[in-house]
This record gives structure tokens, C-alpha cells and sequence, in this order.
């Protein structure tokens, strides 16, 4: 949520940064595309509820194609990440008996796989060894490593904004206020996780986010909140409908547009700091999510976006300011490990459950992690 | 009396060099320790109105931690915190952070090394800024640890501070009538920022609670203001709330030997081996019952303190400082009511003595529209159970019980000042 172009830092890349870089081409073809060149072999992935068999645990560098079946009974996730937990790629949103394939380049080195069932969690994790040479990047070709990283990550996250999305609108007008009230705080997850691209869009961020009372004069209250707010304040969607079609308009057309802009270094870093902010001004204060008190689905998201932005910087940070990566690490998990307290099944806890001692603490950590992260951009800055 | 010298010369801009019209003659005032008594509502009337406020520095170093015989400064702003991590190695880090920047601050410099504006665009400039322009204005920043960082409530000792823990240091026993909030009572730590500009105090704090994060968490925190005592012989008894003069018989700077019997620990007492020349402090926040007491007569009003409003003497006597008789009697009674509040109080009958260093507070209103004001109480001494138990027990049957209610307690055990630049705010406490 926020109210359009308060945050003029954040424009689109393009304009601003030097950086050059050719991302798109490569996402055509196939399902889930993050490397680009054809696979080297395909590597099967069984992904239960309690399991996550990955059919390889050493593969030479170079580009791979993981197919992912879920053999589960809940919607889960597959992950490949690098130290730190950096995506290099990923796949969302797989229903139970479905197989989708993630197409991702690996550089040699150290990886762990992780399937998350329920898409919650640090999920079940194998380690993944890719063997080769493994060049030493340039700072220049580290920043520019992470621009590539961080809108594969966008990507990943804007094609199950545009299902779940879809989904729950379709709940909305089929009248089904159950159906649509669990899919609300899954579908805003992907909002949420990126919402420093979806802000670049100042029009369409807050006909999709806006909360009651954020409009201009004459006009109407749109979005997430809007049908939010007839699901649990009246629990009558009958006149709903058009607002869910015109949901699935807008974020239809900020995905297209999201998924063709790049964010240099300093975006990212300060798109990592603006999304705490978030969380300590609209999440914590239950401010965000005023009718169904599903906050801690927004932190959670804000939390994983902000982690993803930083990680993207990670192997320039490492060489840049090694003491800062470790602190921002020790204060990611302090924050999850605090919010992982008010985990609930596959959600979390209420907002209007949380008592004002749980409360500051989750506050606590936040500004801790803030003033950490916040650090970040002057170190991109000096590059 | 260290004036900031060159801006620049820590690699920082010092707030005062924009102010040229702050003499040499600013030093020479507070060396006689009488800048304080230069100031406030006692000259107001005077019509000169153009008396500054005293803005100069008081000494960070020294035997004893600035701020509790330094002349008492017009404002407060209080803070108490819980430790929330169990690294020791995190908590010294922070203590000695906070001492570099208490170290700036005090002398009128930004909180770090950049400034506020004077670092890289893209970082977050670690001073906030408010405090820009603005003069030392005799910032003093005073540190306590409180029980609880020695020994959690739940009996863990964090810190492996459990056997350094002075015997005196423990939370205070309850007292009839208190009505205590425990989310603003207690804390692991204590900073007390006095100055007289509020901002040049909230700037401190701010910036200390900045540099705190994920080590130690605000528990909470409490503006004050006017001065409720006077803590040297030169400065002029202030009123508070209730309308009459506050602390005329306080312990003062003046008297070396009073302060070594009841404030400054000595090494011969428990935990003097990192506490001599510290002191305790606590502190209760006493709500007072604004609207009765307005309500109540002059002659109601001076029978429940046992002084004179106009002139602050003692009932039977003529001025402020002419000795309190107990056995003076007015009209076939005594003329300090034995539940006066000075009457209980008093050294003499209290059989102790504290320093007192408090402020009035207005926190707005309450919700029922009755102002939520009072005096932040503060007393320095050197064992509590001595100090403020003794007398606060001896308060018992005290007539201005009627008017005011405890809402708020803790307690702290102050270590003795930094001695030079490479001390640091509990050194001899963590590496002794």
C-alpha cells in the first residue's frame, strides 16, 4: 500500500542507471524461465508434504532444468538458493499433482534446494554441489549480477501474483466468502514481496493497495482492501464483482510492467529498506489489513521481499562490507525467528490476537534489522 | 569546562561554532557553578527577558558521573531499557558506542563521527540533526544498571553479573498505596538526559536509542520539566506542580561531606569495588491530583506540606531557609502539622537525608479531561534502603498521600564517572 509518488527514488531503473542489461529475451518459452540457454539435463523433483527429493546432488555448472511434481497435499514451493539464502531461482504456487520446471544457470559452488510445502517456512532443504570453475566477479559484474537476480525474482513472484489473484477473484464472484477469505492474505504474499517495483507504478499501486480513505477526491475505493473490507466487515460480496475484475485488470497490467523493469543496485538497497518500513508503519500497527487481521501475511512477505533484494547484493556485499552481511544475516533470522513465534498451520496468527509485549518485540526486530539494511545503499553508493 | 574546540577536530561539526555571541564569559559563569541560578521564572520578573538559558558544557569525565550534583538543568528527558540480547560482548559494545557519543553530545558535537550532514548522501547520517545550531545547553547523560541486569526476573543471569550485584542493589519494597505500573516501572538500564534545552535532551536519547537497536529495547521513557530542586547553593528553589517550593532542604554540591555520607558509594561498601563513587538512583513517578488539590483551601494546601506557599518557610517561621521548629506552636497547636509532609520528611525526623533531583511532568490529559501531571521523582543516594526507603516508609501517615499516587518505581545503581578517553560507561563493572 502507499499513497501514489511518495517515494520519488524509486523510478525505473532504465532512466537512471548505467546499467545495461538484457533480461527479457529469455523469458518466452518455457514455464518458469530464470537462466536462459537450453538445459544441460532435466532433474526430477519429488516435492511431498514431509519430502523433497531432489534426483541430484552434484551437476556440473551450467544451465538446469529442475521439474517439480508436487506430490503433496498442500500448494509448495521449490527453491534454489545460494549462501545466504540468495534466490537463484524459483518456482511458486505449485498445486498438489501438478509438475511445473524451473530453468536455472549455476555457477560452480555450494547450493541448497528447498521444497516448502504450505509456502511457508525455511521449507525442506537438500544441499546441491555444482562443480566446475567458478569465475570472480567484477564489483561492476556483481551489481550488475544483482539487478539480474532481483527481477528473476520478480518474475517468479509476478506469475503467482497474477494466479492467486485470479483465484481469488474468481472466489469473489462465484460468492464463495470463504473460498475467497483464505485466498486473500496468499495472494497479497505476492503483492507484498515486491511492492518496491509495484510502487514505481504510483497510478496503479494504490487502485490495487490503496486503503479506505487514501483516495483523491472523486475517486472510488478500489483494490485489495476494498473487497477485504465487504468479506469480513458486512460478509456481503454480492456487489463485489466488478471489483474483482477490475483487480485482475490492474495487476494484469502492473505484472507486464513490473516484469519488464530492472532496478539498479541502489533500488534494490533501498527497496530492501522501504519494504521494513512497511512493516513497521502498516503491519505492525495492524494498520495495513484493518478488517481481516491478516497482517503477519504482509510481514511475512515484506520480510522474504526485503531478504530477496539484499541477497540479490549479496556477493557484492560480501566483498564490500563482509561485517555488515553478517549482521543483517544474524538480524533476518532474529526477525523470522521472532515472527516464526505466531506461526498458525500454514498462516499466522490474527494481528488482533497479538498482545502489545508480542507486538514489541516483533517491533524490536524490525528496527534493529532497519537500522542494518538501511546501511546498505552507501555501500552500493561507493562503489 | 571543555569548550568544543575547532569544528572538525573529531571529524565532526560542532553545534556551537555557529554561535558567536556565546563568550568566553559562558565558561567563566559555569566554573562557579552558578549558571543555573542565572536563569528562570526567579528572574522572569525582572522584565529582562533576555537572559540565555546556560549553554554551555558540563564535563563528561570526572570522579563521578555528571548529572547528579551538576547544577540541576531545566529539563529532563529520562529513558529505561531492557537488555534483549544474552551476548555480553553485544551489550559492552553498546555501552562503549553510547559513551563515545555521550562523549560528543555532551560537548555540544553531533552523536557520530559524520555529523548529520556531513556524511554519504546514501546512508542514513548517524546524528539526526535536530540538535544542529543548538549549544551543549549543559547536557549531562547519566547511566544506572538496574537489578535486573544481573539477575532477570525469572532469576537468569545473563550476563555472569549475578556476583558482581551490589546487596543494595534490588527492587524496592511495595508501599501502601502505591498503584504501579509494571510496564513503566523497572528496566535493565537507565539513561537520564538533563539539559536546558528539551531538544538538546531528546536529541541524546534519540540517538542513544538509535545506536541500542537490537541490543537493548526502550521500556520506557519520561520527559520532565522546570526542576523541582535545587542541587547547589546558588540556584533558587523552584515550585512545582502543586505550587510551593521543592527540595529547599535538599542535600547540596556545597556540602562534600554530607554527599560522601549519603550519596556517593564508598569502596568499603558492597560492590565498591566497581561502584565507589557512584550512587543509586530512583525513581518514582508521582502522579499528583491536580484537581482536588485546586480545589482544597491555602490554609489546607500549606497545613498538608508544612510550609508557606508565598515564601516556602517553614509554618512558624519567616523565611525559606530559617531552620524547621518542631515545637513551634500556633494557636495552641503546632504550627508543622506531625502529618505535614515536611514534618515526616524532614532529615530530622527521617533520620536520613537524599539528594533529590526531580522534575514535573504534564503528559496531556487523562482520559476523563483531569490533567495527567506530577513530579518525576529522583533521588541519588548511597543505599537505598537507607536513602529513599527510609524515608518514603516514614511517609506513611503523610497528608499529601491524599493528593498524589506512585504510579511508576525502578531503581539503578549508577557507576562512577569516565575517567579519561579511553573509559568507557561500565568498564569497571564488565572488565574488573
Amino acid at each position: 500500500m502507499s499513497l501514489p509518488d511518495h517515494r520519488p527514488a524509486l523510478l525505473p531503473a532504465l532512466a537512471l542507471a548505467g546499467l545495461t542489461i538484457a533480461l527479457t529475451a529469455a523469458c518466452g518459452g518455457s514455464d518458469e524461465t530464470a537462466g536462459g540457454e537450453t538445459p544441460a539435463d532435466t532433474i526430477a523433483v519429488a516435492a511431498g508434504d514431509d519430502a523433497c527429493e531432489v534426483d541430484a546432488t552434484e551437476i556440473p555448472a551450467g544451465t538446469h532444468e529442475f521439474e517439480v511434481t508436487n506430490e503433496g497435499s498442500r500448494v509448495t514451493e521449490f527453491y534454489v538458493y545460494a549462501e545466504g539464502d540468495r534466490v537463484m531461482g524459483e518456482v511458486e504456487n505449485i498445486a498438489p499433482g501438478l509438475t511445473r520446471s524451473l530453468l536455472v544457470e549455476l555457477p560452480a559452488g555450494e547450493y541448497e534446494t528447498a521444497c516448502k510445502p504450505g509456502m511457508v517456512g525455511d521449507g525442506i532443504r537438500s544441499p546441491l554441489t555444482v562443480t566446475g570453475e567458478s569465475a570472480q566477479l567484477s564489483e561492476d559484474e556483481s551489481l550488475a549480477g544483482a539487478a539480474v537476480d532481483y527481477q528473476r525474482y520478480v518474475q517468479s513472484q509476478t506469475a503467482a501474483l497474477t494466479e492467486r489473484t485470479a483465484a481469488f477473484a474468481d472466489a469473489v464472484r462465484a460468492g464463495d466468502v470463504e473460498g475467497a477469505k483464505a485466498l486473500y492474505p496468499v495472494a497479497r504474499t505476492y503483492w507484498e514481496r515486491i511492492e518496491p517495483v509495484a510502487e514505481i507504478f504510483g497510478d496503479l499501486d494504490p487502485l490495487i493497495d490503496g486503503r479506505e480513505g487514501d483516495q483523491e477526491e472523486g475517486q472510488d475505493f478500489t483494490g485489495f482492501h476494498r473487497i477485504e473490507k465487504a468479506l469480513w466487515e458486512t460478509g456481503d460480496i454480492s456487489g463485489m464483482g466488478p471489483y474483482a475484475d477490475r483487480l485482475q485488470q490492474d495487476v494484469a497490467e502492473i505484472v507486464a510492467l513490473a516484469d519488464e523493469t530492472t532496478l539498479d543496485p541502489l533500488q534494490l538497497a533501498n527497496g530492501a529498506k522501504a519494504l521494513l518500513d512497511e512493516v513497521a508503519t502498516g503491519k505492525i500497527t495492524g494498520e495495513e489489513d484493518r478488517y481481516s487481521h491478516t497482517d503477519l501475511w504482509d510481514f511475512a512477505a515484506n520480510l522474504e521481499g526485503s531478504q530477496a533484494a539484499v541477497q540479490a547484493l549479496r556477493p557484492y556485499l560480501e566483498e564490500a562490507d563482509p561485517e555488515l552481511v553478517a549482521e543483517i544475516d544474524e538480524r533476518f533470522a532474529e526477525t523470522e525467528a521472532e515472527l516464526g513465534q505466531y506461526r498458525a498451520g500454514d498462516g499466522w496468527v490474527l494481528h488482533d490476537q497479538l498482545t502489545q509485549d508480542q507486538l514489541k518485540g516483533l517491533s524490536d526486530s524490525i528496527t534493529a534489522l532497519t537500522e542494518s539494511v538501511s546501511r546498505v545503499a552507501a555501500v552500493v553508493a561507493d562503489r | 569546562m571543555s569548550e568544543p574546540t575547532t569544528a572538525g577536530e573529531q571529524g565532526g561539526l560542532s553545534r556551537r561554532r555557529v554561535l558567536g555571541w556565546l563568550g568566553a564569559g559562558t565558561a567563566g559563569a559555569l566554573a562557579g557553578g552558578a549558571a543555573g541560578g542565572l536563569i528562570g521564572r526567579a528572574t522572569a520578573d525582572d522584565a529582562t527577558g533576555t537572559v540565555p538559558a546556560a549553554h554551555g558544557a558540563v564535563p563528561f569525565t570526572g570522579a563521578h558521573q555528571a548529572g547528579i550534583v551538576t547544577p540541576a538543568q531545566d529539563r529532563l528527558h529520562f529513558v529505561a531499557f531492557d537488555v534483549v540480547t544474552d551476548d555480553r560482548e553485544e551489550l559492552v559494545e553498546v555501552l562503549k558506542a553510547w559513551t563515545e557519543a555521550a562523549r560528543r553530545m555532551t560537548a555540544g558535537r553531533d552523536a557520530g563521527p559524520e555529523g548529520a550532514v556531513a556524511g554519504s548522501p546514501h546512508a542514513p547520517p548517524d546524528d539526526t540533526g535536530e540538535a544542529i545550531d543548538l549549544p551543549p545547553s549543559e547536557l549531562t547523560l547519566t547511566i544506572g544498571f538496574g537489578p535486573t541486569l544481573f539477575t532477570s526476573a525469572d532469576g537468569v543471569d545473563r550476563f555472569g553479573l549475578a556476583a558482581r550485584r551490589p546487596a543494595h542493589l534490588s527492587e524496592l519494597p511495595p508501599f501502601p498505596g502505591d498503584q504501579l505500573d509494571p510496564a513503566t516501572s523497572g528496566g535493565d538500564l537507565c539513561i537520564q538526559a538533563c539539559a536546558n534545552d528539551p531538544q538538546v535532551a531528546v536529541h541524546a536519547v534519540r540517538n542513544l536509542v538509535r545506536l541500542g537497536a537490537g541490543v537493548v529495547s526502550v521500556r520506557w521513557s519520561q520527559l520532565g520539566f522546570g526542576r523541582t530542586s535545587s542541587t547547589t547553593a546558588d540556584q533558587v528553589t523552584p515550585r512545582n506542580l502543586f505550587g510551593f517550593k521543592d527540595g529547599t532542604n535538599n542535600l547540596k554540591a556545597e556540602d562534600p561531606s554530607g554527599l560522601d555520607r549519603f550519596v556517593w558509594v564508598d569502596p568499603a561498601d558492597s560492590g565498591g569495588d566497581w561502584l565507589a563513587g557512584g550512587s543509586y538512583l530512583v525513581t518514582r513517578r508521582i502522579r499528583m491530583l491536580i484537581e482536588p488539590w485546586d480545589t482544597s483551601s491555602l490554609r489546607e494546601q500549606e497545613q498538608t506540606i508544612g510550609r508557606a506557599k508565598g515564601s516556602g518557610a517553614p509554618l512558624g517561621q519567616r523565611g525559606e531557609f530559617d531552620a524547621v521548629d518542631f515545637t513551634a506552636r500556633v494557636d495552641g497547636g503546632f504550627a508543622v502539622p506531625e502529618t505535614s509532609h515536611v514534618f515526616l520528611a524532614h532529615p530530622t525526623n527521617a533520620g536520613t537525608a537524599i539528594l533529590r533531583r526531580g522534575y514535573s511532568f504534564v503528559d496531556g490529559s487523562d482520559g476523563l479531561g483531569r490533567l495527567d501531571a506530577g513530579m518525576f521523582f529522583i533521588a541519588f543516594q548511597r543505599d537505598p534502603e537507607t536513602g529513599f526507603v527510609q524515608v518514603q516508609r516514614n511517609l506513611r501517615a503523610d497528608a499529601l498521600n491524599e493528593y498524589i499516587r506512585h504510579t511508576s518505581s525502578a531503581v539503578f545503581a549508577c557507576p562512577p564517572g569516565v575517567r579519561d578517553d579511553g573509559d568507557w560507561w561500565g568498564r569497571a563493572l564488565f572488565a574488573g
